[in-house]
């Protein structure tokens, strides 16, 4: 039996088996559910405390950069340029691998009772890259650049529940309109990067104070940085002399380059090839389950979503099983309709699954009255990774239900403002976010500007606002779990799957550890990893 | 005084070459405006607020009107400056240098290796013709130019890459690097590309010299008992260059204009990725800039294999 569960352990660390696969089987072999975790947090252990190497040169092929790329944090939004922030920047606070928050420029932080006013003490003693001190003026700028009402900052909605800011002694206070116990996950938010007076005056200069220090920018080709001799926190990141990102968006030309060793890490494997790769002797393919998901949303004040049971009938009609088989070939998980799973904190494990039922969906689809016109379903393929093809088996499993579904394909190009959040029933995908609270006010809100599925309920709003500034957590679980619930039943958001993060990784690098919160550790691996060979 | 009859053409030549670039330019321009989403847009991408947005235009100045923001850019031009781009603010004509050079680099050695070879195995096949030579060499270079591009980059990647660990697959090259470090990263797409130009120019040098073997000339240098190699060479190579130089340049224009999708299996940093990331962020000075470019280059290009099939044939280079 030990020899079974350290195979398994060893296959959760290659990201072969999910957590939650090997607890079940642990179960099978008699091991309850806290000891099987805790055998998994001692292994994570085990290689996290391998000793580092220091020095060398880390290379990584990551995909989502062109050349129209910069280095203002406030305009992130694609993988490559988010690389280059955490090697040159950081934040107050970070969201840690097991869902925590962590201090980082800040040195720690503290709420009053009901969570409208938060103070976080700066730590002292660090310095940019100019040489310059980090004193608490500058954080204060930095999240005035993100919320004033020039901004441009892909922040500034997460940034408007802040009525106050400013500077007390060494502390940043923060004051809220509502309360907000989450606050700290949202200040740990990527575009939030501390710069020197806000970045204010050079927000693209690459002047911050995380671990490497800008050396080459060529957007669209290479970043290449050069180890901060002066970092603050040189004993648990910047292990390498140098790192340098290539950018290479395509999907074939990343695992080339990974398998002839002409670098050390790739983000985004493709989920066909990701099999067949993982048998290559030189590296490992790693899997993470997150909180990304693949939806189709349907606004439900448009006819004829605005029938209960005809979303009711799409819900049933679609089969989760075969769209995790067939589109991410087994790389995720099913969704229950709600944008929550597993990895959220205070998540409600008891909420039942929905089923794949064609007798159900034939009864909804009958009750909905509908008059049997082709339902039309919007589609591209950078809606996400395989979309047309999760379309298409959609449409079969419809048919069978007998709801005439019918696929619209329309450009990539031009999706997100055409299509998205504009036409009444498509294809997309949410990246998650750290926290419940964070998800539902982006997307499921009232007034949120990406309430895609035109979501507007006032007795969802109020519990939303209750759970944020309840500090209880038993009683703020309850609520959430309410919540998830009514979106389940009466949602517009058809959520089949939950993507896993597919990473491709040489042997020759350590101090790898799995990070729910995104694809590359969260994007840190490369200033948390170090080369052995070095 | 009255101009020589080529220089003549060449200066009429270079005149509609200027009006046709203008030309282009209005295109480019009206094409981008049309795009769906505009700049402001796709920078933001889904995570875009309709203030962050409304911001952003109206620092980038979108909220002018169309034609004010053409002849603003045409100004510019006319007095050499490309402007910056909407959206990293580098200087235009700085970055698309580095791009352009990088592109010629490219197509200055896949056209170095791939002209005299086509032309050399174009010779080949009509010293051999119907032979099995010819028929080797034919078969080989359809197949190749059958085979869409990016297959054969995928082809060549898994054997000389991956396999034999021959030549880098990532052919990212830049200025620290030396000539023979740089000729290393490009192995690999100079032989796609020149797989891939090679059957067209091979072709019409086989065609356009069997054509001219058919003549009178021809048979009589056959008759004074000359080689076959010889007369190929001193007579009906000289009386076939128009066609081949034609086929050449349209080669070379595409060598230049028309590798994307070689530069992004190779992530190879030339004008073509960059040309397609700012034509979807709808960066549009940009998109004028590199588009005036290819414009200028296959129009230049052109202009020369007209000139040198003028030059080549001596009744046009001395008009009655």
């Amino acid at each position: 039996m030990n020899d079974q569960l350290e195979y398994m352990t060893g296959q959760v660390a290659k990201g072969t088996m999910t957590r939650r696969e090997f607890v079940g089987r642990a179960a099978a072999l008699g091991v309850t559910a806290a000891v099987a975790n805790s055998m998994l947090a001692n292994n994570a252990k085990a290689a996290a405390h391998e000793a580092p190497v220091r020095g060398g040169t880390l290379k990584v092929g990551s995909s989502g950069g062109e050349s129209t790329n910069t280095l203002d944090p406030a305009l992130t939004a694609s993988e490559v340029p988010l690389d280059n922030l955490r090697h040159l920047y950081e934040t107050l606070v970070e969201v840690n691998p097991a869902g925590e928050v962590e201090p980082r420029m800040a040195e720690s932080f503290e709420a009053s009772a009901d969570a409208k006013t938060w103070a976080f003490k700066i730590r002292k003693g660090i310095q940019f890259h100019n040489g310059k001190d980090m004193t608490p003026e500058d954080v204060l700028k930095t999240m005035q650049r993100h919320s004033d009402e020039n901004s441009q900052s892909g922040a500034l909605g997460i940034m408007r529940g802040i009525e106050n800011m400013k500077v007390d002694g060494d502390n940043l206070i923060v004051e809220l309109g509502v309360g907000n116990a989450d606050l700290p996950y949202l200040m740990a938010d990527y575009h939030l990067m501390i710069q020197p007076d806000g970045g204010m005056d050079n927000p693209g200069a690459g002047i911050g104070t995380g671990p490497y220090t800008l050396e080459v920018d060529e957007p669209g080709v290479r970043h290449g940085f050069k180890r901060n001799e002066n970092y603050w926190d040189a004993d648990n990141r910047g292990f390498t002399d140098y790192n340098e990102v290539l950018v290479l968006n395509d999907a074939t030309a990343r695992t080339a380059a990974l398998q002839s060793g002409q670098v050390n890490m790739i983000n985004r494997v493709d989920p066909k090839v990701a099999a067949l790769l993982d048998r290559a002797p030189n590296l490992s393919v790693k899997s993470v389950s997150g909180r990304g998901h693949y939806v189709f949303i349907a606004h439900i004040d448009t006819a004829p979503f605005d029938n209960n049971d005809l979303r009711l009938a799409l819900k049933y009609a679609i089969n989760r099983e075969e769209m995790v088989d067939k589109i991410l070939r087994g790389y995720g998980s099913i969704g229950n309709d709600m944008p929550i799973n597993a990895s959220y904190p205070l998540f409600d494990e008891s909420i039942p699954q929905r089923e794949h039922s064609i007798e159900k969906a034939k009864e909804h689809y009958a009750k909905s009255g509908h008059d049997g016109s082709p339902i039309i379903l919007r589609v591209s393929d950078g809606a996400f990774p395989g979309a047309v093809d999760a379309a298409s088996l959609f449409q079969e499993s419809a048919k069978a239900a007998g709801i005439p579904l019918e696929i619209k394909r329309e450009p990539n190009d031009g999706y997100w403002s055409e299509v998205w959040n504009v036409k009444p029933f498509c294809a997309s995908y949410w990246g998650g976010r750290p926290v419940q609270d964070q998800m539902y006010s982006t997307a499921y809100l009232s007034t949120a500007d990406w309430n895609d599925t035109r979501w507007k309920r006032p007795e969802f709003d109020a519990m939303l606002l209750e759970a944020r500034a309840e500090l209880d957590q038993a009683k703020r679980k309850a609520i959430y779990s309410k919540m998830g619930m009514m979106l389940h039943d009466e949602g517009g958001v058809i959520l089949p799957m939950f993507n896993d993060f597919v990473d491709g990784v040489a042997n020759n690098v350590g101090g790898w550890i799995e990070d729910p919160n995104s694809e590359l550790m969260n994007n840190k691996a490369p200033i948390k990893c170090w080369v052995k060979d070095a | 005084m009255l101009m020589h009859p080529v220089l003549k053409l060449i200066a009429q030549r270079l005149a509609l070459g200027l009006l046709l670039l203008f030309a282009a330019s209005v295109l480019i321009f009206a094409g981008t405006s049309i795009l769906p989403g505009d700049v402001a847009q796709s920078i933001l991408g889904q995570s875009a607020t309709p203030e962050a947005l409304a911001n952003m235009r109206r620092e980038l100045g979108l909220n002018d009107p169309a034609l004010t923001r053409y002849f603003a850019w045409l100004g510019g031009v006319l007095q050499g400056d490309l402007g910056t781009a909407l959206t990293n603010g580098r200087d235009i004509a700085e970055s698309l240098g580095g791009r352009l050079k990088n592109t010629l680099f490219l197509a200055f050695w896949a056209a170095a290796i791939s002209v005299p070879l086509a032309i050399f195995l174009g010779l080949l096949a009509v010293r051999y013709k119907d032979r099995w030579p010819d028929k080797l060499i034919s078969a080989v270079t359809l197949t190749t130019i059958s085979i869409p591009e990016f297959m054969i980059g995928y082809v060549l990647i898994y054997w000389i890459a991956i396999k034999w660990r021959l030549f880098p697959s990532v052919a990212i090259i830049n200025d620290s690097m030396s000539l023979g470090e740089k000729l290393n990263a490009i192995a690999i797409p100079v032989m796609v590309l020149t797989l891939v130009v090679l059957a067209h120019m091979m072709r019409m040098t086989r065609a356009a010299i069997l054509n001219v073997m058919q003549s009178a000339y021809i048979e009589t240098a056959e008759l004074k008992g000359l080689g076959m190699l010889k007369i190929i060479r001193k007579h009906a190579f000289p009386n076939a260059i128009a066609p081949i130089v034609n086929v050449v340049m349209l080669n070379l224009a595409y060598l230049v204009v028309g590798v994307v999708v070689v530069e992004v299996v190779f992530a190879y940093p030339g004008m073509g990725q960059y040309l397609v990331d700012h034509v979807s962020k709808r960066d549009v000075p940009v998109v004028q800039a590199s588009g005036l470019i290819f414009a200028a280059v296959y129009i230049g290009l052109n202009l020369v294999a007209d000139i040198v099939s003028i030059l080549a044939n001596p009744r046009l280079r001395h008009p009655k």
